[in-house]
């Protein structure tokens, strides 16, 4: 079980927190603007990094707040996390 | 006599108290402090299993978590446990245990046939044998399934509790051996929180089977006085009869406490065992060290043991394992098992060690010293005996040719074995901790660390009592430092004072297999527990199970509930030698939880029965059940499913309620209905991109049916939403949809558009819901309400309304599910009841209803209203003609994906309705074929959603999704379920069966 550092509320176990997927990903601001490829690539295709990557959580049992985690996909190492629209400083950890 | 194998004086149990016990149903005595293993060798049981593959005989090998053979069924009725370890189990008065893997009795066992067939039983039997023809796999299943497992469990639930627990702390030492209580009283000593952990029921670890002086006391004296010393100090908790099970990231390390075993049964609101999960800043890994047996010929017969298990039960227990004993070792450690049995009277015949330099000095001359004859250079290769060990045979071994000579034959009772020690390295494994092979101890050692951990003392291949006191302070002082609650210096060195006459010793010599001499065979076993022998191993290598992974899925080596604790370097180290790589090549399997098998009872904790998960209860819960309702279950939620009356059907029941709706009125309870606030000043345009229809156009006061869509293109919910202010909407989601509506919306809010004024409040449970249907649902209501206008005026379809009812706030929403003229009525919670009652009172001059989910669903299904079975994340919009909601000119969620070829309308499936043609019922689920009667494979043109028989139609009715659907529109087809063996004609019609205008809505 993952210890996660909630931007809000601080380290808390994962069994506080839903997984939310890839937090690379960017929603097309205007999606009619890019090619249905574009699009669908955005909807489906997710990277399988080894090593480190960016994810969403949702402290659900807690505050409700969504965030991004840093988070080494080899090692399970939590790497540091931030609020939404934030970079993930490593230092955070 | 009374325990005939037991010294008369020594040991650490209780001679004051002699306990009672019975094994297989023969009275026996012990002492307590006793484990039920030493109390059976005290009284000369030698036999305590049967082998799992061939059901060999065998007896006691180990005296601690490593024991592979002594498996027995503790405890009768609902309380007794298979596959207990009886070198752990603790004696207590009154005891009950069993051996297992034997029918009909230990001494007369009927698989023992298995034994004289092993030549056909080789490795991967099962794989080879029982491969073809595969129609015979249904008899070969049976037999299998019953020769598979070990041991039995109890057919009733388990009377007993067990708890879960949570804590933090700055240092966990696991292990309570010199090591660990060497690091323990170093860590602590800043005032950091430290737990100490130790699977016995008392710590000092192996120090119970030495003789030694620590600090000028004796060992086990200084172990008393730590313990005390820790157990005194508030910052540190000591846990004993605990085992460190599993270790996981972040350094989470979870403990099983054996609260309660070792008694009869546990006291009153006593748990039997405690989980506890341990998020340690550091941990320090004293978990000690394993012996290896030796692999020769017939290792396996009851009288082999370990030494260092001999010693342990020599000291410890008082208890003799023999009464002429054999040491067969490569390392100079088995010297002091022979000089305890010396010291107990036990005739020692001979060391015989493999080295052909011998042991080093201090052993030497400390056997020499009580007259016991050391044999260098020479090997046991066989132990014989019928029953149990009678003699061994002994040679002169070449190790440069992996050859013996010169085979003589000694008579023993008792072989005590040492292939050398191998670190317990389980936990750091699976800490992700990389291994190293130390070629000088022959073993795999921690290397380098992945997580905030340190391995010390034998833990790590130190050997000598100085050595792991030193280390283990050194360990728990520089845990202490990282956490933060060091002491600032380095650890005064308070444990190592030595003279404990430690010994210069000769380096162990590797012998993973005592050869046997030229055409000489003999079962030699590498895994005792699944009756795996060398010769398998070296089949599995010749076969090309080259990789150590597939040989021990091949063999079953290491697969026991012992997880080849004993046997896990010996069997690599054949590997090895067969495919003519390294051991560090060839590499060890992967270690994983648990290390030590964990009952499932203590997993799952207090969430059993009706703990497993939360019940939800609407306000009105008690209500249904005065009334009699039987609940069916949506998610966590219990809904009333319908209001029987005496002498009534079921269906008799739905009928009837489902006629009064449409006839006069009737309620429904929904307060089960997912209810989110939605307010800030773009809660409209947050709706319009979560919804695909239009909301900033909605008037205040007014209500609208929508449709939410995943990203992908498919219905993700659908619901209404009310606007009950300028900047505030009032939205409902399915039953079981509540939850992950809420988090999608979340999502969306915080992440992708952060830049809206929006806030969600999640208010299902802050709310009660009652919905009123029926022709006269206006007149109840009017006699409801506190003198509010509700005519078609002031409350018009999808109109909304606050006012009181009996005094209570309510916000009327004007909205059918069932078709008919309805209102639902939702108000606080806590006014749920007074509302609900409200409306059966005022709805009692037309004979007012109430009506269940049965109903619910009839009245639905008539109308062709979508749920859940339509929702079913396959479908979209068009699919039930609301492609006419969506918005053409802004983006919402989804938007984009229903212009792909494959959710576009003219390729895809449409709702239809299913009227019965013969009167028969419509099976649920059914697929929908032209006729079923043709060859296979039938094409499948949809499938029935849903279906129930309408007492309005006085007919089988169904919904369903159907291919090309408006060419059989009024065509007959046919619902087909081969699962229930029916196949019913269906004609094809418009989905709503009734009032298709929808004007008893509006009305």
């Amino acid at each position: 079980m993952l210890l996660l550092e909630c931007p809000w509320c601080g380290e808390r176990a994962q069994s506080e927190f839903t997984y939310g997927g890839d937090a690379t990903l960017e929603r097309p601001a205007d999606p009619q603007s890019v090619s249905l490829r574009e699009w669908l690539d955005y909807v489906y295709l997710r990277e399988n990094p080894r090593g480190p990557h960016l994810e969403w959580w949702h402290h659900a049992t807690g505050c409700r707040r969504w965030f991004k985690v840093k988070r080494d996909t080899w090692t399970h190492e939590v790497l540091g996390s931030a609020p939404p629209g934030a970079a993930v400083s490593e230092d955070s950890a | 006599m009374s325990q005939p194998w037991r010294d008369s004086e020594g040991g650490l149990v209780e001679r004051g108290r002699e306990l009672g016990f019975e094994f297989d149903g023969r009275a026996l005595r012990g002492y307590a402090g006793d484990s039920v293993a030493s109390a059976l060798l005290a009284n000369g049981v030698r036999t305590v299993g049967r082998s799992f593959k061939y059901h060999r005989r065998r007896g006691v090998v180990g005296a601690g978590v490593e024991e592979p053979n002594a498996l027995i069924r503790l405890r009768r009725g609902a309380r007794a446990e298979p596959n207990l370890r009886a070198t752990q189990v603790e004696l207590f008065d009154g005891l009950s245990c069993t051996s297992q893997n034997r029918w009909p009795s230990l001494e007369f066992d009927i698989g023992a046939v298995n034994n004289l067939a092993s030549r056909l039983l080789p490795a991967g039997f099962y794989y080879k044998t029982f491969m073809w023809p595969g129609t015979w796999w249904r008899f070969y299943e049976h037999f299998i399934r019953k020769a598979a497992g070990l041991g039995e469990a109890p057919r009733e639930p388990d009377p007993d509790t067990y708890a879960h627990r949570h804590a933090h702390c700055d240092v966990l030492v696991v292990g309570g051996g010199p090591t660990g209580l060497a690091a323990a009283q170093a860590a602590a000593g800043g005032g950091g929180r430290v737990i100490l952990v130790d699977e016995q029921s008392r710590l000092g670890g192996g120090l119970m089977g030495l003789v030694a002086e620590i600090e000028g006391m004796p060992a086990l004296d200084w172990v008393e006085s730590v313990r005390r010393k820790l157990s005194e100090s508030d910052n540190v908790r000591v846990l004993t009869r605990t085992t460190a099970f599993g270790y996981y990231d972040q350094n989470l390390v979870a403990l099983n406490e054996r609260c309660a075993d070792h008694l009869a049964e546990p006291s009153p609101h006593q748990p039997r065992q405690r989980l506890w999960w341990v998020r340690a800043k550091q941990v320090v890994l004293a978990t000690g060290a394993i012996e290896r047996p030796l692999v020769f010929g017939g290792n396996d017969l009851p009288g082999v043991m370990l030494a260092s298990a001999v010693r342990e039960y020599a000291k410890r227990y008082a208890v003799r394992c023999g009464r002429r004993a054999v040491v067969f070792t490569n390392n100079d450690d088995a010297y002091r098992t022979a000089l305890a049995l010396q010291r107990q009277g036990v005739d020692v015949r001979a060391v015989v060690d493999a080295r052909v330099e011998g042991p080093g000095p201090d052993a030497l001359a400390a056997v020499e010293g009580v007259a016991i004859e050391v044999r260098r250079g020479q090997v046991v290769i066989e132990a014989k005996g019928a029953k149990s060990l009678e003699a061994v045979r002994i040679a002169r071994y070449h190790p440069e040719r992996g050859a013996v000579s010169d085979v003589h034959r000694l008579g023993c009772d008792l072989l005590c074995m040492s292939g050398g020690h191998s670190p317990a390295v389980h936990l750091f494994s699976q800490s992700q901790g990389q291994l190293a092979y130390d070629e000088r101890l022959a073993a795999f050692v921690p290397g380098e660390s992945r997580q905030a951990e340190r391995s010390a003392g034998a833990a790590r291949g130190t050997w000598s009592l100085s050595g792991c006191l030193a280390e283990g302070a050194e360990a728990g002082a520089a845990a202490a430092e990282a956490a933060g609650v060091g002491i600032g210096s380095a650890p005064v060195s308070s444990a190592p004072t030595p003279g404990n006459g430690e010994w210069r010793e000769n380096p162990l010599l590797p012998l993973w297999t005592v050869p046997l001499p030229e055409g000489h065979r003999a079962k030699q076993f590498v895994d005792f527990q699944n009756d795996v022998t060398a010769d398998d191993v070296a089949l599995a290598a010749r076969e090309g199970y080259d990789s150590v992974e597939h040989l021990k899925r091949y063999t079953t080596l290491g697969m026991g509930t012992d997880q080849g604790r004993t046997s896990n370097v010996n069997g690599l180290a054949i590997l090895a030698a067969q495919v003519g790589q390294s051991i560090p090549e060839v590499g060890t399997t992967t270690f994983r939880p648990p290390y030590a098998p964990v009952a499932m009872g203590a997993i799952a904790g207090r969430e059993v029965g009706v703990e497993f998960s939360p019940i939800r209860r609407t306000p009105m819960h008690d209500w249904h059940v005065q009334a009699g309702a039987p609940f069916i279950t949506a998610g966590q939620w219990l809904r009333p499913q319908y209001y029987p009356r005496p002498g009534e059907s079921i269906m008799d029941s739905i009928n009837r309620e489902a006629l009064a709706v449409r006839r006069s009125v009737g309620v429904v309870d929904v307060s089960t209905l997912g209810k989110i606030a939605v307010q800030g000043r773009d809660a409209g345009e947050f709706l319009e991109r979560v919804y695909i229809n239009r909301w900033k156009n909605l008037k205040v006061g007014r209500l609208r049916y929508g449709f939410m869509l995943r990203e992908d293109g498919f219905i993700f919910d659908d619901g209404t939403t009310t606007r009950v202010a300028e900047d505030e909407y009032y939205m409902t989601t399915t039953t079981g949809n509540a939850g992950p509506v809420m988090t999608h919306l979340e999502y969306y809010a915080q992440t992708v558009w952060p830049e809206l004024h929006v806030h969600l409040s999640s208010i299902s449970d802050q709310w009660a819901g009652v919905a009123l249907a029926g022709p006269n649902a206006r007149r109840v209501l009017a006699a409801a309400c506190d003198g509010a206008e509700v005519g078609n005026e002031a409350l018009p379809f999808m109109g909304y309304l606050e006012t009181t009812i009996s005094g209570a706030p309510v916000r009327i929403l004007r909205m059918t599910f069932s078709g008919e003229l309805a209102y639902e009525v939702h108000t606080p919670s806590g006014y749920g009841l007074r509302v609900w009652e409200a409306l059966l009172e005022a709805g009692a001059p037309w004979d007012i209803m109430p009506y269940g989910t049965e109903a619910l669903g009839v009245l639905r299904i008539e109308k062709g209203h979508v749920v859940a079975g339509e929702l079913d994340g396959r479908t979209v919009p068009s699919d039930f003609g609301f492609d006419r909601l969506q918005r053409p000119d802004s983006d919402f969620i989804g938007k984009r994906s229903l212009e792909r070829p494959g959710l576009r309308k003219e390729n895809r499936h449409a709702f239809v309705g299913l009227r019965s043609v013969d009167g028969r019922r419509i099976p649920r689920g059914a697929q929908i074929v032209v006729n079923a009667a043709r060859p296979r494979p039938v094409p499948m043109l949809g499938h029935v959603t849903a279906t129930c028989y309408s007492p309005n139609l006085g007919q089988h009715i169904a919904l369903a999704l159907l291919d090309d659907a408006d060419r059989y529109q009024g065509e007959i087809l046919y619902a087909a379920s081969p699962l229930e063996g029916e196949n019913v004609p269906v004609e094809v019609t418009h989905p709503v069966f009734l009032d298709p205008a929808g004007e008893r809505a509006r009305g």
